[in-house]
């Protein structure tokens, strides 16, 4: 009994079976490293090295490597910390709001989403660390007991809200993904032929069996982790935005910021999803599983949040305007003629122009296009944060102390060097992990698949593969 | 060391499955359990399956969780060593919601997925109790336990292979 939408695209294409998606997602793990994967490695690898060396200064010598500055005390490394957590919203919105909506076609994509969210994070996590300037004192943000009296972290503070969510989001979004891995390592594991391969699996499936009670309670929790991350997803970036929010400086305590920092960030994690998923699924052949209709929808989501930021922009600038408070207006013209106006308006062009194209159906379809469009929002939400950031402090109050902020070559290192600490991380997941969370797909596949595709309603359902006789007898 | 039985029909549609497994179950015979590559919808009422009672404990999990915070905050900051921040009173609730939000999810999750994991009895080890290693793959393999002197094999086998099993197999389990 397979149901085939007239109206609906299929989400697997190419009329698979449950032992091809198997064979299909299996096909990258036990085959020896392609040449592609391996140059890739090699690549991420370098930059990882640049990450090591820029981190090695920077504890060495301290701060003063940095281009920071008394005036502009926070720029790229807080600039890379929200731009880096923003990406990782991404993959909880696709594992948790899209399967609390019921989306299918968040099945072939969520896994590597999910990935993506966790290197993200861990990326992310980097730069506030490496800001404290003394990072194996770092637990002193935790509320500890300590040699002080008894004198507590503080409670009010949006910084330490900071440490809680995103530790938070972190350890929940690791074990929300690596739930979903458990039943797709016992399918590799049952199909491993070496033994190293055989016994590492069997330790990661933690023995999953699939027995029917297993699955029955492992449905209960993933919608109940997806239903308690659909909140936790948004506060994130709600409290990444109140750092700002929270503060005086004109630029920044605005009210207009929690909502306008999530949709920034669902933006921002979406185009990085296409980007991650457009080259995966050319260099593991998995175009019958990412499907052009997946591409789609994704840059449906792209111009919804994209939109949304482009209003936000407006609305920070009339509110500037409109509040007649001279500092705060000062702050807006500054940004978009100021000596920054060229990261404002690169902002302006890559978050709210470039996603408008995608309301021609012939850009929304192109690889190609999403492919550069989403680098080009890439770009644009990495300007937007140095532009709140940067714009926001270098003209503060007493223009005697105004400043121009420019990095050093070890700012520059440290985030390229992140891209390739996140470009290994997620080249070690493509290779060693299903790429293609397995099960799902297979959950989907009949509904989905396409298989007997007809326009003609009489013919839908007319041969039936699955043993109708049987069921008559 | 008992050695237990178990004839395993191996099924390759979840539709023709729902449908054996009703037949068997309403031919009085006791299904030990179903093996399936994926959560197959209707399985649980097929079988008979409970309800899980863990969004109970999740609930139970995340009430903990939010006390704890509260309590942390409001001892810490409103009684250990309070301290003027901001203008704000010691115990300044609304300041405190984003930590008692946080933990509260973060003692769901954790909770409830360690539960998850220890009443299901899934924690890494080398040996895998899987019966077929297809049922991980594209096949769903219903095991019925057989009891000596008790079950008549043939009967089983008859039975399963009329509801729609493509196979019928033995296998032995050493406990």
């Amino acid at each position: 009994m397979q149901h085939v939408s007239p109206v609906r695209e299929p989400l697997v294409t190419g009329g698979k079976t449950y032992h091809d998606i198997t064979q299909d997602v299996c096909r990258q793990v036990e085959a020896k490293p392609n040449i592609r994967w391996a140059i890739a490695l090699a690549v991420s690898l370098f930059f990882l090295g640049i990450f090591i060396y820029s981190v090695y200064r920077t504890l060495w010598f301290g701060i003063g490597e940095w281009g920071l500055n008394k005036t502009v005390n926070w720029a790229w490394d807080i600039t890379n910390f929200v731009w880096w957590v923003g990406i990782g919203h991404a993959g909880t919105l696709i594992s948790a709001i899209l399967l609390l909506f019921r989306q299918k076609w968040r099945s072939s994509i969520n896994r590597a989403a999910e990935a993506m969210t966790i290197f993200a994070v861990i990326c992310a996590a980097m730069f506030p660390v490496l800001h404290m300037g003394r990072p194996w004192l770092a637990y002193w943000v935790l509320p500890l007991p300590n040699t002080f009296g008894s004198l507590w972290a503080n409670f009010n503070s949006p910084l330490l809200w900071d440490v809680f969510a995103i530790s938070t989001y972190f350890s929940v979004s690791l074990v929300f993904w690596y739930l979903g891995l458990i039943p797709d390592f016992a399918t590799i594991r049952d199909r491993a032929t070496g033994p190293i391969a055989r016994r590492a699996y069997a330790l990661l499936s933690f023995g999953w069996t699939g027995s029917a009670k297993h699955w029955s309670r492992y449905e209960t929790v993933s919608l109940i982790l997806a239903g308690v991350s659909t909140p936790l997803v948004l506060s994130v970036h709600t409290i990444v935005s109140m750092d700002f929010a929270t503060s005086v400086i004109p630029g920044w305590h605005t009210t207009i910021f929690p909502p306008y920092f999530v949709a920034g960030a669902i933006f921002s994690g979406f185009a990085m999803v296409l980007t991650l998923m457009i080259i995966t699924r050319d260099v593991f052949s998995l175009k019958d599983y990412i499907t052009l209709e997946h591409i789609e929808s994704m840059n449906k989501v792209i111009i919804l949040t994209g939109s949304i930021v482009g209003v936000a922009y407006i609305t920070e600038f009339f509110i500037a305007w409109y509040s007649g408070v001279e500092y705060e207006q000062y702050a807006f013209i500054n940004r978009a003629t100021g000596p920054y106006w060229w990261a404002y308006w690169s902002m302006m062009t890559c978050n709210v122009i470039t996603p408008q194209l995608f309301w021609f159906r012939k850009i929304r379809r192109s690889v190609v296009a999403t492919f550069i469009i989403s680098i080009f929002v890439n770009i644009g939400m990495w300007f937007e944060r140095f532009v709140i950031i940067v714009t926001s402090l270098h003209r503060d109050f007493l223009p005697s102390s105004w400043a121009m902020f420019s990095p050093t070559i070890i700012d520059v290192g440290i985030y390229v060097g992140t891209l390739g600490l996140f470009f290994t991380l997620f080249l070690l997941f493509a290779k060693y992990f299903p790429v293609i969370n397995m099960f799902e797909v297979k959950t989907i596949l009949k509904s989905s698949s396409g298989v007997q595709h007809s326009h003609t309603p009489e013919t839908m359902h007319a041969h039936s593969p699955n043993n109708q006789a049987q069921h008559d007898k | 060391m008992t050695n237990k039985k178990y004839i395993l029909g191996v099924y390759e549609d979840e539709d023709v499955l729902l449908h054996a497994i009703e037949n068997i179950r309403a031919a009085g015979t006791k299904i030990y359990t179903v093996f399936s590559p994926y959560p197959v919808h209707g399985i649980d009422d097929a079988l008979g399956i409970e309800r899980s009672r863990l969004p109970i404990a999740a609930f139970l999990y995340g009430l903990t969780g939010l006390s704890f915070a509260l309590w942390m905050q409001i001892y810490m900051l409103g009684f250990d060593w309070p301290m003027i921040i901001g203008g704000k009173p010691h115990i300044a609730l609304p300041a405190f919601i984003p930590v008692s939000f946080e933990l509260t999810v973060l003692f769901t999750a954790h909770g409830m997925v360690l539960t998850f994991l220890i009443i299901s009895g899934l924690y890494p080890r080398l040996k895998v109790p899987v019966m077929d290693v297809r049922s991980t793959d594209d096949k769903f393999v219903m095991a019925i336990e057989v009891k000596e002197g008790v079950t008549d094999v043939n009967k089983l086998n008859t039975l399963l292979r009329e509801n729609g099993a493509i196979e019928v197999n033995e296998k032995e389990v050493t406990k």
